[in-house]
Order: structure tokens, then C-alpha cells, then sequence
């Protein structure tokens, strides 16, 4: 029963002793909690909307009103042609376009109803339900006040994935997570492996260069993770049956822009941690919340603001963002190339993180 | 006059508040086997580290193969061979593999490392074991091994941080004869060691207590001044006069041990 006791005691030593695993045994719980409370939502409101007012009357401004006020759709912007809707739509700044015709309010006024466009983007069936639903309630809602016997008529309008099939929300969006899972578990054992062996000492003794070392060891993973897209994405277009809107080269070429990015976050957590099992943690501590963040499962759109924008700071984001662009919608370069800037960026400052903490780590 | 490969002039290195190397000074002649003694944690590695151009160190001067170690550790590295007490080839890797890949990173010409290759696997004795991987080798082995992948590249300064440590003694004896043929080739060879029978094999030997040196010599003449036995002797000697106790007397505080003696001797 001592014995017993002491290997109790022990076993708190070590957690004790080692204030990483502490520090994770607390934050996690916190963590996880409130971005999973937060985030696991999908009642979708605040769906960003951009309305084409081709009326300007009192009528047609009320209209818009009743949408704006109401809690499921917010203003994103006026626009004023068709093609500029188009646009962010591509983007994916506005989920939902709203069209009116010139002469609504005086057809309105005449004959007493009166067609209006509803654009919707599909590729996310969730909001794009919820857009639907919304905008036929509050249509209704008008009418109703301003007692008019047919009332409005919503002709509505889904883009990109009229049928609404979540498939087509949901494998591109597995393509990247698991391509980030894969690539960051890769590198991220790389550098610790080496630690762990003691053939790091040997390395630092010769005339490597830290970047050498660190580019060195991720250009093999960067043919590993090529294959893995290629094998994702076939499994995604062939059995899935993705149709592929857009250029398969220009998703080849952005898809490495992302693994280069997963392997710099490997590679950043292999210089910082000690040994694999520090190396795993820190893997899990980055993949769990990424896979909630990034809108990968739930819409991003609802999510209250500072987790909306906490997944900024998550590259599979951006990268969600263009695999549903091109895959889906089939947008060129010119819709996502911040996002492939964005991602870019992200590699530069890890790489160049990871090369400073690695030489610090010599000392 | 020839430069001493290595010439360390009060050299430092802190880790916040804590001092590994203590103004240690060191000059070390080609073709010289300079042996670095002292107990673990004096601050060998650390000295060690910095004449490789692992580490920079906080204070004082030198100069290793005629190269500055603040400014050119690029160009030390290139000249030195560095063998520790880990074995740190890859494990996963066949002797060839791991011969290539060192030969590789100090930028041999293919032809180079062709020559080279047979002759490492001939003085390691791994004649047939080419293609075996590295971690099925025995201990003897590997450590010839990492000697020959040490010096792959005709480095002038071989340095090797307890290279025998755990190995057997008839290896060991097998090691240190191609370290004085390495020698006698006209390498230098700084060596630390815990084995005093390998220090007496050094042409001089320093020895390094929490972070100084506190002595420096040729081993016979150390013994004979000392009027000791062995290397051990005087460095015991050394360690008992700088921390003021006997290194039998902290044993004489364990007097549980003592009681049950007397306690046993009354039955």
C-alpha cells in the first residue's frame, strides 16, 4: 500500500517537474471549452447580405429595412450592378444577394405584388437554408404589414450547389484538414526525432546552416504531402463525385502553398518542443481547435465576433476558403490571392521563426 | 612560428547567472593529444562547444585553426571532426548510408567519397557489414564508425567528447591506437575522458573543476610533482583543496551505516 502510495507521489513529481505538460493539462480543458461552446453553433444569424436597390423608394427602402433589422441578415454593402454582386459573392464576403427591380414600388402600389431576386450562395447548404427560410418570413412578414393580398413574390435563386448537397460543403473542406493534420504531424516529429537520438549534435558540429537543415528536412515532406492531395482529392472528385469548377493546376499550385504552410507549423513545433510526446500534444493542441475555427463543420458567420476572428489566425482558414472557391465555385486567382498571400506570409514568418528558435536552441 | 590550432584566452560562457566556463585559458599545439579532464558538469562540454562554433561564449578571446570563434564558426566547423559520447550516426541508416551523408555535408567530390568510403569501412573492420544498418552494429563498431565519419572530411582538429565512454576495453585500446597514428598523421586531438589509464595517453592533459582550470600538464610530470600515484590521485588532491572537504570525510556522515555495523558487532 505504500508502495503504491509513493508511486502516486511520484507520478505528481513529474507532472509537477514538467510545467509544459501543466500548462496544457489546464489550458486545454479552458481552451477546448469555450471554443467548442462557442463555436458549435448552427443556428446561423448575421448572414452578411449585399442588396441592389434598382427602386430608391420609400417602398423599396422599407423592404431592405425589414431584412437589415431583422437579426438573420446584416448589411454588408450597397452596390449598384450585378456584376459587382457577383463578385463578392465569389469572394465570399456576402452569403446572399438581394435584388430589386426598378418599378417595385410602383408595381407594388398598382398590381400589388411585385417579383424580387434572392441570390444565394449553396456551398454552404447551412446558411444557405437558413438565408432561404429567413428571407421568405420576412417577405411574408412585409406583406402582411403592408396588407397587400398577393404581396411579394421571392423568385430565389441558389448558385454554385443548386441542390443543396452538404457533401459539396463538406469534402473540400475534409481535403484540407486532413491534408493539415498529415503535414503538420509529419514535420513536427522531424527536427525532435533527431533531438531524441542525439544526431542533432553531430549536425551542429558541421557546417549546416540552420534554414539548410530546416528546408533540408521539409522538401521530402513536401512530396509526401502532394501525393496525399492528389490521393485526397481524387477520393473527393471520383468517389464522392466533387464535380471540380475551376482550374485543377491553379488548386495544385495553391494546395503547395498550404502544405509549405502545415510543414512550417511542424517544423515550429518541432524546434520548441523537447521530445515526440511534447511534439504530439502541441499537434493535437493546434488541430483540435482548427477543425472548428477554420469553418471546416460549423459556419463561420456564427460565431460571435472574436472567434470569427480567432480563425484568421488559423491557415487551414484561408485555405478552406480557397479549396470551396475553386472546387465549388470555381473562382480564379484574382478572387483568392490574398488568401494564397495570406498563406504564403504565414510560411515566410514561421520558417524564419523556426530558424531563430532552433539556433537559440543550440545555445 | 607556427599558430596553435587552438588558443583560448579567458575565455567565458554564462547561462544567466549560473557561470559553466570561468575565464578558462588554453593553447594547444598541431599535431598535439591534449587531454580535457574533470568531473561531469565542470564546464567541458560547454569549453568544447565553444571552440566548435556550436556556442558563442559570453567573454574572452579565441582563435581555433586560425579562425575567430565569434565571427567565423562557419569556417571552424568546416575544419574540425567531432565525435561524442552519444553515438549520433543514424541508427536507421546503413553504414554506407551514413558514410555518404557525412561525406556529403562536408562537400567531398564524388570521387572523394568513393575512395574514402572503402577506406573507413576498412579501418572500422565492417569489411561485409557495408549494407547492414548502423543500429545492429555492436558497440566497437558504431564508435569506429563515428570516428571514421568524424574525420571523412581530413579535418585538422579532431575533437571528441568521451568517445569510450561504455565501450569495452579491448575496443577501447583499438581506438586509441588510431588516434596516435591520427596524430602522428599530424591531426590535433582534444579528448575529455573519464578513464585515467586513456589521460595518461595524452601529451598533456588539463583538468577542469566548476568551470576553471585549475592545472595543466604532461601527465608523468604531474604525478611526480604531486608525489602521487596516478592522474587520479592528483586530481583528488586538487578537488579535496579547493572545496576544503575530504572526499573520504563526506562519506564519514553516514553514520546509519556505522551504527548497524556496531550494532551488528555487539550481537
Amino acid at each position: 500500500m505504500n508502495r503504491f502510495k509513493h508511486i502516486i507521489i511520484k507520478e505528481f513529481i513529474h507532472i509537477r517537474r514538467d510545467p509544459a505538460s501543466v500548462a496544457m493539462l489546464i489550458m486545454m480543458p479552458l481552451f477546448f471549452m469555450l471554443i467548442f461552446g462557442y463555436a458549435v453553433n448552427t443556428e446561423v444569424d448575421q448572414i452578411y447580405i449585399g442588396v441592389l436597390d434598382g427602386d430608391q423608394t420609400f417602398e423599396s427602402r422599407e423592404f431592405v429595412r425589414s431584412f437589415i433589422t431583422s437579426d438573420y441578415f446584416q448589411l454588408y454593402t450597397d452596390v449598384s450592378d450585378t456584376s459587382e454582386l457577383q463578385r463578392l459573392v465569389e469572394k465570399g464576403r456576402i452569403k446572399t444577394a438581394l435584388i430589386i427591380p426598378t418599378g417595385f414600388s410602383k408595381n407594388l402600389t398598382a398590381t400589388g405584388n411585385c417579383e424580387v431576386e434572392l441570390i444565394v450562395d449553396g456551398s454552404d447548404p447551412t446558411v444557405a437554408r437558413t438565408a432561404l427560410q429567413s428571407a421568405n418570413l420576412l417577405s411574408k412578414a412585409f406583406t402582411m404589414k403592408q396588407r397587400m393580398e398577393q404581396g411579394i413574390y421571392l423568385s430565389t435563386n441558389v448558385w454554385y450547389n443548386p441542390s443543396m448537397k452538404s457533401t459539396i460543403f463538406t469534402i473540400p473542406g475534409l481535403i484540407g484538414l486532413i491534408m493539415q493534420n498529415i503535414t503538420v504531424m509529419l514535420t513536427s516529429f522531424s527536427l525532435v526525432r533527431e533531438r531524441e537520438k542525439g544526431t542533432i549534435e553531430q549536425l551542429m558540429v558541421s557546417p549546416i546552416r540552420a534554414h539548410e537543415l530546416i528546408l533540408g528536412k521539409m522538401i521530402p515532406y513536401i512530396v509526401v504531402g502532394n501525393i496525399d492531395f492528389l490521393i485526397t482529392l481524387g477520393i473527393g472528385i471520383l468517389y464522392f463525385k466533387i464535380p471540380l469548377m475551376g482550374s485543377f493546376m491553379l488548386l495544385m499550385i495553391l494546395g503547395n502553398a498550404f502544405i509549405f504552410c502545415s510543414l512550417a507549423i511542424g517544423m515550429m513545433i518541432s524546434t520548441i518542443s523537447k521530445n515526440q510526446l511534447q511534439a504530439m500534444q502541441m499537434t493535437l493542441l493546434i488541430i483540435l481547435p482548427s477543425v472548428l475555427l477554420s469553418g471546416f463543420v460549423f459556419p463561420r458567420e456564427a460565431m460571435p465576433l472574436p472567434i470569427f476572428y480567432a480563425g484568421y489566425l488559423i491557415p487551414l482558414t484561408y485555405f478552406l476558403e480557397i479549396l470551396r472557391g475553386i472546387i465549388v465555385k470555381g473562382v480564379g486567382l484574382e478572387i483568392i490571392y490574398q488568401q494564397a498571400l495570406f498563406l504564403l506570409g504565414f510560411s515566410l514568418i514561421l520558417l524564419t521563426l523556426a530558424s531563430v528558435r532552433f539556433k537559440q536552441h543550440l545555445e | 612560428m607556427n599558430e596553435p590550432i587552438i588558443i583560448l584566452d579567458k575565455i567565458q560562457k554564462d547561462y544567466g547567472d549560473l557561470k559553466a566556463v570561468k575565464e578558462v585559458s588554453l593553447s594547444i599545439e598541431k599535431g598535439e593529444i591534449y587531454g580535457l579532464l574533470g568531473p561531469n558538469g565542470a564546464g567541458k562540454s560547454t569549453t568544447i562547444k565553444m571552440i566548435c562554433g556550436v556556442i558563442k561564449p559570453s567573454g574572452g578571446t579565441g582563435r581555433v585553426l586560425g579562425y575567430d570563434v565569434y565571427k567565423h564558426s562557419n569556417l571552424i566547423k568546416n575544419g574540425i571532426g567531432y565525435m561524442s559520447q552519444k553515438f549520433s550516426l543514424y541508427e536507421d541508416l546503413t553504414v554506407i548510408e551514413n558514410i555518404t551523408f557525412f561525406a556529403n555535408i562536408y562537400g567531398l567530390s564524388k570521387n572523394e567519397i568513393k575512395e574514402r568510403i572503402v577506406q573507413i569501412v576498412e579501418m572500422a573492420g565492417l569489411n561485409g557489414r557495408e549494407h547492414q544498418l548502423t543500429g545492429h552494429l555492436s558497440g566497437g563498431w558504431k564508435q569506429r564508425l563515428a570516428l571514421g565519419c568524424a574525420i571523412i572530411h581530413k579535418p585538422k582538429l579532431l575533437i571528441l567528447d568521451e568517445p569510450t565512454a561504455g565501450v569495452d576495453p579491448v575496443s577501447r585500446r583499438l581506438f586509441w591506437e588510431m588516434l596516435f597514428e591520427l596524430s602522428r598523421q599530424g591531426i590535433t586531438i582534444l579528448v575529455t575522458t573519464h578513464y585515467m589509464d586513456e589521460a595518461q595517453s595524452c601529451d598533456r592533459v588539463g583538468f577542469i573543476f566548476s568551470g576553471r582550470k585549475l592545472i595543466e600538464g604532461v601527465p608523468k610530470a604531474l604525478i611526480k610533482t604531486h608525489n602521487a600515484n596516478n592522474l587520479e590521485d592528483v586530481f583528488i588532491e586538487l578537488v579535496e583543496e579547493v572545496t576544503h572537504t575530504s572526499i573520504k570525510h563526506s562519506f564519514d556522515n553516514l553514520r546509519f551505516i556505522k551504527e548497524k555495523e556496531a550494532k551488528d558487532e555487539s550481537i
